[in-house]
């Protein structure tokens, strides 16, 4: 079982269909609960604490905004972990943890530069992209159990 | 700033979504709660959202996934279900994750037609649909942009 990162990490589909074909799928979510399951200090209205910024200095310059470095301190460490990554191009999704633009460039980037398999695709649009989307992430991941 | 303590600490969260004519997320639900044995199951207009240790929750899902193999989709959430951070009954309005999967709800009858089509699918078969390029949509003519822009 490989751990294969996911982007958008938010997204439910490449979450799914890595989940059902055998892997594990490292999205948003995963950084998260570790977040909020650690005792610690609270910050309030949200979760997020000073610390996190800090965290993210490892992936970001200090002045690269405190977002970017919030937001790479979840993500940063899904990434080293990765064994592989599965990209959608310019997806139309990008709400919530994934709505910065600067951040996704950056995750993206460090996926390109990291010598990890990689498949970039793009959502489906009819039936038959349908059947090129699940076809081509089923074999990469086919492949990836080879390779392992 | 204040001590944090963290509830449900060891358990997983997991949604499950259902697209499809023949279940309805009341089945995906009573179903769940049929074999739940103490974990947290939540029904929502969706599917459910099934919180406890990860083993429980891995179980209930293999369960499930059997009613409907090909338009059921299961996600991790960080959060559990009621969290005061997330939970619309405290922010008033839907959460942002919610608007991010109804983009990709719109799209899972492709996925779905895609998981039933290639599970028929020989070896080779596969490689050739896994080889198709998928065509990006065209880029707005610069021409018609120009004139667009006149236009205004």
């Amino acid at each position: 079982m490989a751990k294969v990162f996911i982007y958008p990490a938010t997204s439910l589909i490449l979450s799914d269909l890595v989940a059902r074909f055998g892997h594990q799928p490292l999205g948003s979510a995963i950084s998260i609960r570790e977040h909020i399951q650690t005792p610690g200090f609270d910050s309030p209205p949200i979760q997020m604490t000073p610390d996190d910024p800090q965290k993210g200095l490892k992936w970001a310059a200090v002045e690269v905004p405190s977002g970017i470095r919030g937001r790479m301190s979840l993500y940063g460490p899904l990434v080293e972990e990765a064994e592989a990554a599965i990209i959608i191009d310019e997806p139309d999704l990008a709400f919530g943890c994934m709505g910065c633009a600067r951040t996704n460039e950056l995750l993206a980037f460090m996926l390109r530069e990291k010598e990890i398999p990689r498949l970039e695709l793009r959502y489906p649009a009819s039936k038959e992209e349908g059947v090129t989307f699940v076809a081509a992430i089923k074999e990469f991941l086919k492949n990836l159990e080879v390779q392992q | 700033m204040k001590p944090y303590v963290p509830q449900y600490v060891g358990t997983i969260t997991k949604y499950v979504f259902v697209d499809s004519p023949d279940t309805t997320p009341q089945d995906i639900a009573t179903a769940a709660y049929e074999i739940a044995q103490g974990v947290m199951i939540k029904e929502t207009c969706f599917g459910c959202q099934i919180t406890g240790s990860p083993e429980d929750v891995e179980r209930i899902i293999a369960h499930l996934r059997k009613l409907d193999p090909y338009r059921i989709y299961v996600k991790d959430r960080g959060f559990p279900p009621g969290d005061a951070r997330r939970c619309r009954a405290d922010l008033g309005g839907a959460r942002p994750g919610y608007l991010g999967h109804e983009y990709e709800m719109g799209l899972v009858r492709y996925i779905a037609y895609g998981l039933q089509e290639t599970d028929r699918m020989t070896p080779e078969e596969l490689k050739a649909a896994a080889g198709q390029e998928m065509s990006m949509p065209k880029a707005l003519d610069i021409d018609i942009l120009e004139s667009l822009m006149k236009e205004e």
